[in-house]
């Protein structure tokens, strides 16, 4: 069986965005992939292209975490760091979570959200959910289109062509 | 100057989707555009009502007037809805990336156990 468990992304409140995905793995494994560095490294790279150099975290309630990621492409970085406030293991996590645009200049840098991660499992299943509370919708909107610009381009070019069709 | 209202207009084009007559009319002018009497119609609404949805969508972008004698049809405008779609789609691709790698690596953090019998036998 190959269900595809494809992330789903929604805006329960005009200031926050809430992804969830659901992984075939038993719900303290995806903790641990989340939770240590050498295993977060592996998957927490964003688009093609970037690698993430430096991930230190220091799971347990005031323990700090710093992220950060650098571009093959022309070697610039950016990154994002926090405290954890709530570290429920295997469970649940909640931690701060600040942008900092780095050399990769995208974006502004300081702005701050509040990350709620839960992990529940059923069947074998695990559902990871991680909401993001960026205090204001301004805040959201921003902190989620920067590094969109691409996408809403490509869309553009896309309809720009789709309009352009003979009907 | 800062792109001026990328974040605005967003917000504009999800609170008038946020309405499930207002996504109803942007359906019905999907097909072919309509007039505010032709709208109103399925809607079992008064005018006004359906004018003040109109209104929303209007200022969202999501519709525009043309000019038709007496009519004044409304017209579906695409460019919003793409940008908004757009702004899911990329946010969801994103996550999904990351998510595929973590996929994987579960699926190899379930084996290792076995790998290591393997290399005993």
């Amino acid at each position: 069986m190959t269900t595809t468990h494809t992330a789903q992304v929604s805006t329960p409140s005009d200031r926050e965005v809430k992804v969830t995905r659901a992984f075939r793995a038993p719900r303290a494994l995806v903790y641990r992939a989340y939770t240590e560095p050498a295993l977060v490294q592996r998957w927490l790279l964003g688009p093609p292209g970037w690698t993430m150099p430096v991930c230190e975290m220091d799971v347990r309630v005031g323990g700090k975490y710093r992220w950060r990621w650098r571009s093959n492409e022309d070697q610039t970085e950016f990154g994002f760091s926090g405290v954890f406030r709530e570290v429920e293991p295997g469970r649940k996590l909640v931690h701060t979570e600040t942008y900092d645009a780095g050399s990769h200049a995208v974006g502004e840098s300081g702005a701050e959200s509040l990350v709620t991660v839960l992990f529940e499992e059923q069947d074998g299943i695990t559902t990871l959910t991680s909401l993001m509370d960026f205090g204001s919708k301004e805040a959201r909107d921003a902190a989620v289109a920067t590094g969109m610009t691409d996408g809403i381009e490509q869309s553009y070019q896309l309809l720009d062509k789709l309009l352009a069709e003979p009907r | 100057m800062k792109e001026p209202a990328a974040s605005e207009r967003l917000d504009a084009t999800f609170l008038a989707l946020a309405d499930p007559t207002r996504r109803a009319i942007l359906a019905r002018l999907a097909r072919k555009e309509a007039s505010v009497n032709e709208l109103a119609e399925p809607f079992a609404m008064s005018q006004p009502a359906v004018s003040k949805h109109l209104r929303v969508l209007e200022r969202a972008g999501l519709i525009s007037v043309s000019q038709d004698g007496q009519r004044r049809p409304r017209r579906l405008e695409v460019r919003p809805l793409v940008e908004a779609s757009a702004w899911i789609e990329r946010y969801r691709d994103l996550w999904e990336q990351n998510y595929t790698r973590l996929d994987a690596l579960l699926q190899e953090l379930q084996e290792q156990p076995a790998k290591r019998t393997r290399k005993k036998s």
